[in-house]
């Protein structure tokens, strides 16, 4: 096969620092900047009421069941970062309920593969 | 203000709605060139019917966006659209499917290093498209799998000519897909998780 080729590239040691991985998904004391992934699950504790911001009620009655902040993004049609800021207010009151993702980071993990790949099998 | 009355927001179909025991997310990014197929292979194994997240780019894009010599702010809103998959009561899958350029991804909070690993989507026809995205994933530690779609209409090479094309490790797998296929999609992520899984360290 002729054409272009591609030259491989370390890891960058930068990208690799565990310790900026915990610095991404952690900050867990301060509420006010709850690190909000895509794949953060959120849960709503209370019902919505007239008195909230419609944005705000809106995301409380999509939450009666888990939904991850991708999806809240999605059926609000707004930007994530938007999302993740009325998030952030809603945590703070303790209106929502956040689960953080698992992430590589917390990896190896051999059992959660495990538990990935049983469930894939069943599709 | 432009945002829909509350009462009009659609949710899940009611089939879609989670249990309330769904608590633990893992995620998987599939990366690849404008018309590769990553929207073709999310919508084939997700659950759901694809979704879409937008973030807009604005000044946050000086200095790393392509707009050198345009004095004016320029808005640009970045789609990426994603499939879910209930693995177990528990553990939610998602999948999302992002463009090849790198200038995007810092759009979206931790999408690479929270993800469990990524699946490079190439076309033979494009090859070239790949080498950036293969070469960021490589700088960012980011275990992944390619995951070659077969068009009808694409050049075959023998998975060894494109292993030496895309100059991959031999340990990185490669696997011929139809990202049309449920079954096929299924495969190329065990692909990736069989992958992971040799590379994690057994728990103490």
């Amino acid at each position: 096969m002729s054409g272009p080729r591609r030259e491989r590239r370390k890891a960058d040691p930068e990208f690799l620092d565990p310790e900026r991985l915990y610095v991404i998904t952690g900050d867990l004391d301060d509420s006010e900047r709850a690190a909000l992934d895509l794949v953060t699950m959120v849960v709503a504790q209370a019902e919505p009421s007239p008195t909230f911001q419609p944005e705000q009620a809106a995301i409380l009655r999509l939450c009666q069941a888990p939904l991850s902040v991708a999806e809240i993004s999605a059926y609000l049609s707004l930007p994530f970062s938007v999302v993740t800021s009325l998030l952030s207010d809603l945590l703070a009151t303790e209106l929502i309920e956040s689960r953080a993702p698992i992430v590589r980071a917390t990896l190896p993990d051999r059992s959660l593969l495990e538990a990935v790949m049983h469930g894939l099998q069943k599709l | 203000m432009d945002f829909r009355s509350s009462d009009t927001i659609t949710g899940p179909r009611t089939e879609d709605v989670l249990p309330t025991t769904a608590t633990a997310a893992v995620k998987v990014v599939i990366v690849g060139g404008f018309g590769v197929g990553k929207t073709t292979m999310v919508g084939s194994v997700s659950e759901i019917r694809p979704l879409t997240t937008e973030e807009t780019m604005t000044q946050a894009g000086v200095g790393v966006d392509d707009n050198a010599g345009v004095e004016t702010k320029t808005a640009t809103t970045v789609a990426m659209d994603f499939g879910r998959i209930s693995l177990s009561e528990e553990l939610i899958l998602y999948l999302f499917g992002t463009p090849g350029q790198e200038r995007f991804w810092f759009l979206w909070n931790g999408l690479f290093e929270g993800a469990l690993g990524a699946v490079v989507l190439i076309d033979t026809r494009r090859l070239e498209v790949s080498f950036d995205v293969i070469g960021r994933l490589e700088e960012r530690g980011v275990p992944f799998v390619v995951a070659v779609n077969t068009f009808p209409d694409a050049p075959h090479h023998p998975v060894e000519a494109l292993r030496r094309a895309l100059d991959l490790p031999d340990e990185v797998p490669m696997i011929d897909c139809d990202a049309r296929m449920r079954a096929s999609s299924r495969d190329v992520l065990m692909t990736l998780m069989r992958y992971l899984h040799s590379l994690a360290v057994p728990l103490a």
